[in-house]
């Protein structure tokens, strides 16, 4: 980026005529054509919040756009005397932060050792790690398997078929074969310390970033993947919230295309409630997003490498 | 793979089983938890999918049900539902690259000629929020907008005097507002492999491109798209080799019985042939189907890109 600027500096210097920060016809479009691409980013949020905190009344008569009408809160009391949405908000945290700890362990485990040029049988060891990532199954063989593993119907299903993942073990292993210095291990084990210790009071304490930016991979992954839940959990109380989310959207669908389905409209959200629960469940992302992406961009570059 | 095999040193390679064992067992130690979790969780499904082969039938598992050979495959590529979905998933696939890879290389090229450094970072925080939001959100938000007769945009086309138009609820619209927001998720993440390859551009092209009299339109066409075309054909191929996969999420979440038609694809074959009308085999068979075409189609890719001098995927 550094040289971008120099570039728009010097823009000027070649007949010195123009001002530097003179504003052009073509700036003004690319922050029109840009701006109205935020917009449609920004402003669906801020109807479903006018929305949730507006009375069902008016919400009824469509009189709420972007700005609340009638304010009131609740949808989001009645949201959390119900109680199951928070609970499954809850247990969701649960589940990642687990999923998280764990798959760390996991990626860890893996890309340290194989970041060494020495270790022998390396190439059968990353054939062997890597295949997955290519060739699954497919849902039916996984299904059974799950189920002679006693896992269906079961919180570890969300957890440790995914806590390895060959995608996230490539970027940390490209981090530390071109991060940490050979030399730096050399010396320690020079000085006695075994593979372990190196690995625990060097490597790790460099490895930060990384560690930052893969468990919010982990993290982020599990938090919004819902598609194992529809297909291993019965349980409503094993059920995470996106999960939950996608429910109510299914069944009001339903409820607006085939209106004949009595059962179906019974069964469907009140709207404002509705909007109450989407807030609900897209909060948590937003307030830690600004971290997110930090951590994110850079992952992404790293992993760029091998997609 | 082979390059890492390749590029140990043939004195290392003699090093004796014993001495690495000796030297390196803890390392040996470690890899052991993603093996065990490899091998429990991916490798032991590999056997179930003998059942191809068979007429797998859930009460009598894989010892009671009788083996049938190819029959199965006969059965699937002369299932009507099968085809459609077959159909579905590479005309879709194919408008998502079409339509999506074009999207973030022109928001790149706009962003890299932002001179506000602040606006720009703004609109750069704006455009990836979609990627971090699941489908189940983008989902319910999108029915929140497009629905027939109370979303917000159908409000507002009612105002303005006009009949509502059925966005999710009728075929041909449901396609363009499905594929219409699979770009809007991606549009913004995808400009970040863009926008490094940017970065990597010399700085003096585009003062000699000045002075020869270059303005800005002519300097993105003819500077910074030809430097950034690695980073799109690389990433072209990668997405070619994805054209068989498809979404389970995105494609439930914005099913309803109207739109069957389009929505029916490969994923959702799958899930409903199997899990929800228990025909095992055919649901194994077709997922089987998908996986290997799709093995193929990344090997494709990967050759090809090394062919060209970009840099494999494997």
């Amino acid at each position: 980026m550094a040289k971008n600027k120099a570039v728009n500096a010097e823009e000027v210097t070649p007949d010195g005529s123009r001002a530097i920060n003179k504003f052009r016809l073509s700036d003004a479009m690319i922050m029109l054509v840009l701006g109205l691409l935020c917009l449609t980013c920004v402003l669906p949020f801020i109807y479903l919040a006018a929305k949730s905190i507006s009375s069902n009344s008016a919400v009824l008569a469509k009189q709420v756009y972007l700005i609340p009408k009638e304010i009131t809160f609740d949808a989001y009391v009645s949201l959390f005397k119900d109680g199951s949405m928070v609970r499954s908000m809850g247990y969701s945290v649960l589940v990642t932060a687990i999923f998280t700890l764990f798959g760390m362990i996991a990626c860890t485990c893996a890309a340290y050792p194989l970041s060494k040029k020495r270790l022998k049988g390396k190439g059968v060891l990353t054939f062997l790690l890597m295949v997955p990532m290519y060739f699954n199954a497919g849902l039916i063989p996984t299904y059974l398997l799950y189920k002679d593993l006693n896992l269906l119907d079961n919180m570890w299903v969300l957890i440790w078929p995914l806590i390895y993942s060959p995608y996230n073990m490539l970027i940390m292993k490209t981090f530390l074969q071109s991060s940490i210095p050979d030399s730096l291990e050399e010396s320690a084990f020079l000085d006695g310390a075994s593979n372990l210790q190196i690995l625990w009071r060097i490597v790790l304490p460099l490895s930060k970033p990384i560690i930052a930016t893969l468990s919010l991979f982990y993290a982020v992954g599990r938090w919004n993947a819902y598609a194992d839940n529809q297909y291993y959990i019965r349980s409503d109380h094993l059920k995470m919230v996106q999960y939950k989310l996608y429910q109510m959207v299914a069944s009001a669908t339903e409820a607006q295309t085939t209106t004949l389905s009595e059962a179906a409209a019974v069964t469907s959200t009140p709207e404002v409630l509705q909007a109450a629960s989407i807030m609900f469940v897209t909060i948590p992302i937003i307030i830690i997003y600004p971290f997110l992406q930090k951590y994110f961009v850079k992952g992404a570059m790293v992993g760029a490498v091998k997609g | 793979m082979a390059k890492s095999k390749t590029s140990v040193p043939a004195v290392r390679t003699k090093t004796t089983w014993k001495n690495a064992l000796k030297r390196d067992w803890q390392l040996y130690l470690l890899i052991l938890v993603p093996l065990v979790l490899v091998f429990v969780f991916s490798y032991a499904a590999y056997p179930g999918l003998r059942m191809v082969f068979m007429n797998y039938k859930p009460a009598k598992g894989y010892a009671g049900s009788e083996w049938v050979g190819l029959d199965i495959f006969r059965k699937i590529f002369k299932d009507a539902d099968f085809l459609r979905a077959l159909r579905n998933s590479l005309v879709f696939n194919f408008l998502d690259l079409i339509i999506g890879t074009p999207v973030p290389i022109l928001l790149a090229l706009l962003l890299n000629e932002l001179r506000y450094p602040k606006f720009k970072k703004l609109s750069q925080t704006i455009l990836y929020l979609p990627h971090f939001l699941s489908w189940a959100i983008i989902g319910s938000v999108a029915y929140q907008l497009f629905k027939p007769s109370s979303g917000l945009i159908n409000v507002l086309i009612m105002n303005m005097g006009n009949e509502p138009v059925p966005f999710l609820t009728e075929k041909w619209h449901w396609a363009v507002t499905y594929l219409l927001i699979g770009v809007w998720q991606t549009m913004g993440w995808g400009t970040i492999m863009y926008l490094a390859g940017i970065t990597s551009i010399s700085g003096e092209l585009y003062e000699a491109a000045m002075i020869d009299g270059a303005g800005r339109w002519k300097r993105m066409w003819h500077i910074t798209l030809p430097g950034i075309k690695p980073t799109i054909i690389t990433l072209l191929i990668i997405n070619l080799g994805r054209v068989m996969n498809s979404n389970y999420e995105r494609l439930a979440v914005f099913g309803n019985s109207q739109v069957k038609d389009f929505q029916y694809q490969l994923a959702i074959y799958i899930y409903e042939k199997g899990l929800g009308n228990s025909q095992f085999s055919m649901a194994t068979a077709v997922g089987l189907f998908q996986s290997v075409i799709g093995v193929i189609l990344v090997l494709l890719a990967d050759r090809f890109a090394k062919s060209i001098g970009e840099e494999g995927l494997i």
